[in-house]
């Protein structure tokens, strides 16, 4: 039960390092690092959720016999 | 004590949800995701032991594994699409739901046509 609730507070962090970065790259004018940044952000988001809704699908087709 | 901890979980990520939606909606939406499948993860375990005390009974009352099965089928199918269409409409993509669900019933039309036939059979033979 505690894990679960660490990978929203990840996805959270992950997304507000990312809009933090995006300013100050902004402001030290590196505009594309900042979209950089944004692309990594997100591919590491999505690597954790698509664990997880990996997980969730094997474990709905264990449970409601769906092959 | 689960729907307190389930409660709170939906509450902290609605509030993060709410709290990166200004900066990156994108990653709001994976949030949401994140968070509806962490849900349904924890309920789970329950639903599983729900269906086995139901087939339990319906061995015991005799009824034939088939049609226990298509219903289980059904409902998964409904849920996941449910799931898959309600997240995608959040995000804003009505016409992606809305094909989301026609697929979903199509699927469950295909697996609920033997059980139809076979009612429909089951009663010729009442009657002639």
């Amino acid at each position: 039960m505690g894990s679960s609730i660490d990978l929203i507070f990840k996805i959270a962090g992950v997304g507000i390092l990312v809009s933090v970065l995006n300013t100050i790259l902004k402001h030290a004018g590196k505009e594309e690092q900042g979209q950089i940044v944004t692309l990594a952000g997100l591919a590491i988001v999505f690597i954790w959720v698509i664990q997880l809704l990996a997980n969730l699908f094997d474990q709905v087709k264990s449970v409601f016999r769906l092959f | 004590m689960d729907v307190l901890q389930i409660v709170a979980l939906g509450l902290t990520a609605t509030v993060l949800i709410v709290v990166v939606k200004s900066q990156r909606p994108d990653l709001a939406v994976v949030l949401s995701v994140a968070a509806g499948a962490i849900i349904f993860l924890l309920v789970l375990g329950k639903i599983g032991s729900i269906i086995e005390v139901v087939k339990e009974l319906s061995q015991r009352a005799g009824i034939s594994m088939v049609y226990l099965g298509t219903i289980l089928k059904i409902v998964g199918i409904a849920y996941i699409a449910e799931f898959g269409s309600q997240i995608c409409r959040d995000a804003g993509e009505g016409a992606v739901a809305s094909k989301i669900e026609f697929a979903a019933k199509v699927l469950i039309m295909v697996l609920a046509v033997p059980i139809v036939v076979a009612v429909l059979q089951s009663l010729l033979k009442l009657l002639w």
